[in-house]
């Protein structure tokens, strides 16, 4: 299988501060790829740098061979078509009906006359269930809906290449289920590739073909779900198993308790 | 390190944010101009934003530019009765609106209304992702949602400006005539006689596109560069709302010295 | 709100602002009081009209009984020919006179018309004979002035 996504020793830092410290990670076609970590640890910067709205400071960003970070914005835009994102809490465009959320890249993008857009839009909200919601507001979804709206906006135009950016935070387990059963069935339905950004490791683990575990901007561990289950590196089985304290501590850095408590001896 | 050093320090950030921020801010008025395409080739986007900053802004302009137009029609009664020339009130009263008080007082409003409103959705827009999201569609931000906004600000700000003074000169009309009993003939007459078309209803149509352009901008702008959380997006709207009065206010009195130097 | 109501609105606001800029521009006449068909014509030479401007009032003790309706030069006389509308349901004696004054000591001048002894009415097209010019102020300091400097000057 070919790389579709190729991170090739990637540095990245907002200001001073780095986030991400010489990362290698690949995605081959056709699979769910699964990017882990602890809450702030660089993930959705990740997929910021695979979209292009931003430019590592070091390193190579391919995807579909072309360089990210060398593209003007034309080609950019036109990468982008090829790419699908889900956003952490849908970003739904408000002031859109579901129906025209998802129809905005088609009418954006196409020329297509208007009741083959309807037919595309009902198709993809048939695929994720909601084609009963087609009329509805965005503010009128429950949580999981939004997100399962966001992703049939996502895949609209039929990209190669689909982010998901947290799609588990903050779901019911019915839903948590639906998302993942959906993420699985569309990249094997329509032979996509899927990044998903979580750190919901039960859920994501059952899906996935590939994991990156990734701390303090550095690929902790690689591996398939089940040698991710057996690991014996300490931070995985910290990770996997959600103990409070280990490699990763409990405590933000600080001076001793007591010195700060003045009783310092 | 010692206090005054302290406050020279603080001074020097905070000269260097407003120098980057006026440079970004220049930037992003130039990409609005630059894609501007998209608000022409697809009118029916602007035309939306019409709706939104000049047909839900038309109560407040007409009831205001109403009660403004009574209360000079009101007040230079008062005074021009001492003098025995009632006659010029409907001279006093247009003028007063169609140079100053009609674009000014409107551009006020429309930031107020309009501006403010345009801030918060495009700051919501952005804490939500929304704006990213479109950006990873590879639809561009500014020429999707910000450059139909300016040029419908744009438009609407000289219609709301004469609808304004309209509304205020009959407000002068139902006070000084109506009710008053100033000779309507003299009224209109003076008025027609000494207001002139090109010298002052003319530049107060500039001045109200110069202000909406400015109100507009500084709108977009506030909710472009605004933090996205809820604090950054209301600091932003009452940001807009400041910056454009003073804007509106500091403009005024740079195109009126162009405009009426050595007139009357 | 659907497409057609959103066109339908901001069509309404921009054919409202419009008549606004257009309603400011031509400061609309339709407020004339003077209405053609019940008023008669008739015409006043002077020899100065000073600050009288069209559709300027016509008073006659105080009353306002018609407007200034044009105001030409004559090029023969090299006098300003005022063509002055009377309402209808005033008559004037032909050999009323009509003279320009000031109301106030800054404020727009009109017409005034005093009623004469003539037994026979002004009709439409004729022509009021006896005019006195507007007061021109300059013309007066400048007379004043003139006289203080005779009387000062030595003997």
């Amino acid at each position: 299988m070919e790389n579709l996504v190729e991170i090739e020793n990637v540095t990245f830092g907002y200001g001073a501060r780095p986030v991400l410290k010489g990362i290698n990670m690949t995605a081959k076609r056709g699979q769910v790829i699964a990017i882990m970590g602890s809450s702030g640890c660089g993930k959705t910067t990740l997929l910021r740098l695979i979209g292009g709205q931003i430019k590592p400071s070091k390193g190579i960003v391919r995807v579909a061979g072309q360089n990210v970070a060398e593209l003007e914005q034309d080609g950019l835009y036109r990468l982008r078509r090829k790419m699908g994102m889900l956003f952490q809490f849908g970003a739904l465009f408000t002031d859109m009906s579901v129906f025209d959320n998802i129809a905005f890249q088609l009418r954006e993008h196409t020329e297509l006359p208007e009741e083959i857009v309807r037919d595309l839009v009902l198709m993809k909200l048939h695929a994720v269930g909601l084609r009963g919601a087609a009329n509805l507001m965005p503010s009128e979804l429950s949580g999981g809906m939004a997100r399962r709206v966001a992703l049939a906006r996502a895949i609209a135009l039929e990209p190669m290449l689909v982010m998901y950016d947290e799609p588990f935070a903050g779901l019911d387990p019915i839903s948590l289920g639906v998302i993942g059963n959906i993420i699985r069935r569309l990249t094997d339905t329509l032979g996509l590739t899927s990044i998903v950004v979580t750190h919901d490791v039960q859920e994501s683990l059952k899906i996935v073909d590939y994991v990156y575990f990734i701390s303090e901007g550095v690929i902790e561990a690689e591996g398939t779900a089940e040698e991710m289950r057996a690991s014996g590196l300490p931070f995985v089985h910290q990770f996997v198993h959600g103990e409070p304290d280990g490699p990763v501590p409990f405590q933000y850095p600080a001076p001793p308790y007591a010195e700060d408590l003045g009783l310092s001896l | 390190m010692i206090a005054p050093l302290r406050v020279i320090a603080r001074l020097g950030r905070y000269t260097l944010n407003g120098v980057s921020r006026t440079g970004f801010a220049a930037r992003f008025f130039l990409a609005i101009l630059l894609h501007s395409g998209t608000a022409f080739r697809r009118f029916g986007l602007t035309i939306r934003e019409i709706y939104f900053a000049g047909v839900l802004s038309l109560i407040i302009i007409l009831v205001s530019g109403l009660f403004v137009g009574m209360v000079l029609g009101l007040q230079g009664y008062e005074t021009l009765e001492t003098y025995g020339s009632e006659e010029v009130l409907g001279v006093l009263v247009a003028l007063s609106l169609v140079r100053e008080l009609g674009p000014v007082v409107a551009a006020l409003l429309f930031a107020s209304r309009a501006g403010s409103a345009i801030t918060a959705e495009i700051g919501l827009m952005k804490a939500t992702e929304q704006l990213s999201a479109m950006e990873m569609m590879a639809v561009d931000p500014v020429a999707r949602v910000v450059a139909p906004r300016f040029w419908a600000g744009v438009i609407s700000m000289p219609m709301l400006a004469a609808l304004f003074s309209a509304m205020g000169i009959f407000g002068g009309y139902l006070v000084g005539v109506v009710m008053i009993g100033v000779d309507e003939g003299s009224f209109w007459s003076q008025m027609q006689a000494k207001v002139d078309f090109g010298e002052d209803i003319l530049n107060g149509v500039i001045k109200s596109v110069v202000f909406g352009v400015a109100v507009t901008a500084i709108a977009l702008f506030e909710g472009y560069d605004a933090p996205p959380t809820a604090e950054g997006v209301s600091g932003a709207t009452t940001r807009t709302v400041v910056t454009s009065s003073l804007a509106i206010l500091g403009l005024d009195f740079i195109l009126t010295a162009f405009m009426f130097r050595g007139v009357s | 709100m659907s497409r057609a109501w959103l066109d339908l609105w901001v069509g309404l606001f921009v054919v409202a602002g419009i008549g606004a800029l257009m309603f400011l521009a031509l400061k609309v006449g339709s407020m004339n009081t003077v209405n053609k068909a019940d008023s008669y014509q008739v015409i006043a030479h002077f020899d100065n009209i000073g600050g009288l401007k069209v559709r300027a009032p016509v008073k006659s003790a105080g009353v306002v009984v018609g407007r200034v309706t044009a105001i030409n030069f004559d090029d023969k006389s090299y006098e300003a020919e005022v063509t002055i509308s009377l309402d209808k349901r005033y008559a004037f004696p032909r050999d009323s006179s009509a003279s320009i004054l000031t109301s106030g000591l800054l404020g727009e001048q009109y017409i005034g018309l005093e009623a004469g002894g003539d037994s026979l009415k002004l009709a439409n097209g004729d022509r009021v004979k006896l005019t006195q010019s507007a007061v021109v102020l300059e013309n007066l300091i400048g007379q004043f002035l003139y006289s203080k400097a005779q009387e000062g000057a030595p003997q």
